[in-house]
């Protein structure tokens, strides 16, 4: 369970996205359509984006508050940040992503749930789809993060095949007890995961 | 060789300039863009009296370097503080240019992960940079093998301390042993040619990274 409390307004282009939700949850799911500023709140959550006004808070902690000057920068947020594309770093091995932000001695327990063991030493690009999902994700929570944000961790695999990213992310909930913050655009998604949803419109 | 030395050490001050070129926003930054641009423009021969004025020793540099024992002009030194200043700017431009070409949202993750600035800078940045940084480094090279105009202002041209590719076609030529001026330009045409190719393949290949 974590605290959450999300009020920020911010300004891309033309439009305008206010997010307003205070709860406590093990999984929030975030829906709304594309263009609905889904992954900008995500990268304000992470510190990779500054909004324009507003706080936010996990648990105790203030990540931003534009009434008391608080940002926090990105790196001592300990948020577990894994982007629609993964983004694997290109010049390191699988094993090199993975252990790049490491805090403690999880590799091999991680390793294990997410069934990487014959992905170590692999080039990030020769990886699926899907394995890039799983290796980022691993990657985030060596960091041993206070929540992990999952930005439509099923878009870049297939429809139909959709359950080699899905069953993992259930097992991290139930065996790390890692709160997450899951945005998708389909919204069966959420039923199969979330506890509360946050809906966004255009 | 010298020329080897110069882009070893031109390296260093011009990736930190590339760098700050590349990612960061300040004040007097079009100024520092210019000055930084200003050998490349400028006869080799200026910037040549410029540091013939900076290290000799009516300037305080030279004084002090003097103060020192350490003598500049008219030595080898001369030559690799040449080469290094005209070889300068095209070094900073492509490794600019190779880190513009750095998408921002890998320092970000890395960021999340906990990574001061250093750390990405020297995990992340430079290594996806590497083949502009590369690239540059061949370019400078190259130009330092050429110079002419700026060496021959500070270092003269002492037959085996500090004559260069370039100035000995030139005396050569002066002297009236043109053959062998030919087969000296055939040296340099070929370390030219062969660096520009490199320098060429590295930039055609970065995006296979």
């Amino acid at each position: 369970m974590i605290a959450l409390r999300i009020d920020i307004t911010m300004t891309q282009g033309a439009f305008t996205l206010s997010v307003r939700d205070s709860a406590s949850v093990e999984v929030l799911g975030v829906f709304g359509p594309s263009g609905s500023g889904k992954t900008s709140l995500l990268e304000a959550i992470a510190g990779i984006r500054t909004p324009d006004s507003g706080e936010i808070r996990v648990d105790d902690r203030t990540l931003f508050s534009s009434a008391n000057a608080i940002n926090l920068p990105a790196r001592d947020r300990r948020i577990g940040y894994v982007p629609q594309d993964a983004l694997l770093f290109p010049n390191l091995d699988v094993r090199g992503n993975i252990q790049y932000g490491a805090r403690g001695s999880e590799f091999e327990s991680l390793v294990g749930i997410l069934e990487l063991q014959a992905l170590l030493d692999r080039r990030v690009g020769m990886l699926s789809g899907g394995e890039k999902q799983r290796v980022a994700i691993a990657r985030a929570l060596m960091t041993r993060p206070s929540i992990l944000l999952l930005d439509e961790p099923l878009a870049a695999v297939d429809r139909e095949r959709r359950d080699v990213i899905l069953p993992y992310i259930l097992r991290i909930r139930k065996e790390l007890h890692v709160p997450l913050i899951y945005v998708t655009h389909d919204e069966t998604e959420l039923n199969s995961i979330a506890d509360r949803v946050l809906r966004l419109r255009r | 060789m010298m020329a080897l030395v110069a882009t070893m050490l031109v390296l260093p001050p011009a990736i930190a300039i590339g760098w700050l070129l590349a990612r960061k926003h300040f004040f007097g930054k079009t100024l520092l863009e210019t000055v930084v641009s200003l050998p490349l423009v400028l006869p080799p021969v200026a910037s040549g009296l410029i540091l013939l004025w900076l290290f000799g020793r009516r300037s305080l540099l030279g004084r002090a370097l003097d103060a020192a024992g350490i003598e500049v002009i008219f030595t080898w030194k001369a030559v690799v503080i040449a080469m290094m200043v005209i070889s300068f700017p095209l070094v900073t431009r492509s490794v600019r240019a190779g880190i513009e070409q750095v998408d921002r949202r890998y320092e970000q993750i890395a960021a999340t992960l906990g990574a001061g600035a250093f750390r990405i800078l020297r995990t992340i940045t430079l290594p996806l940079a590497a083949r502009g940084i590369a690239a540059g480094a061949v370019l400078g090279f190259s130009r330092a093998l050429g110079e002419f105009g700026a060496t021959i202002m500070i270092a003269g041209a002492i037959p085996g301390r500090t004559r260069t590719l370039a100035v000995g076609i030139y005396t050569l030529v002066e002297t009236g042993r043109e053959d062998a001026a030919w087969s000296l330009l055939v040296v340099s045409a070929l370390l030219a040619f062969g660096a520009i190719y490199l320098s060429n393949r590295l930039l055609d290949r970065r995006s296979a990274i």
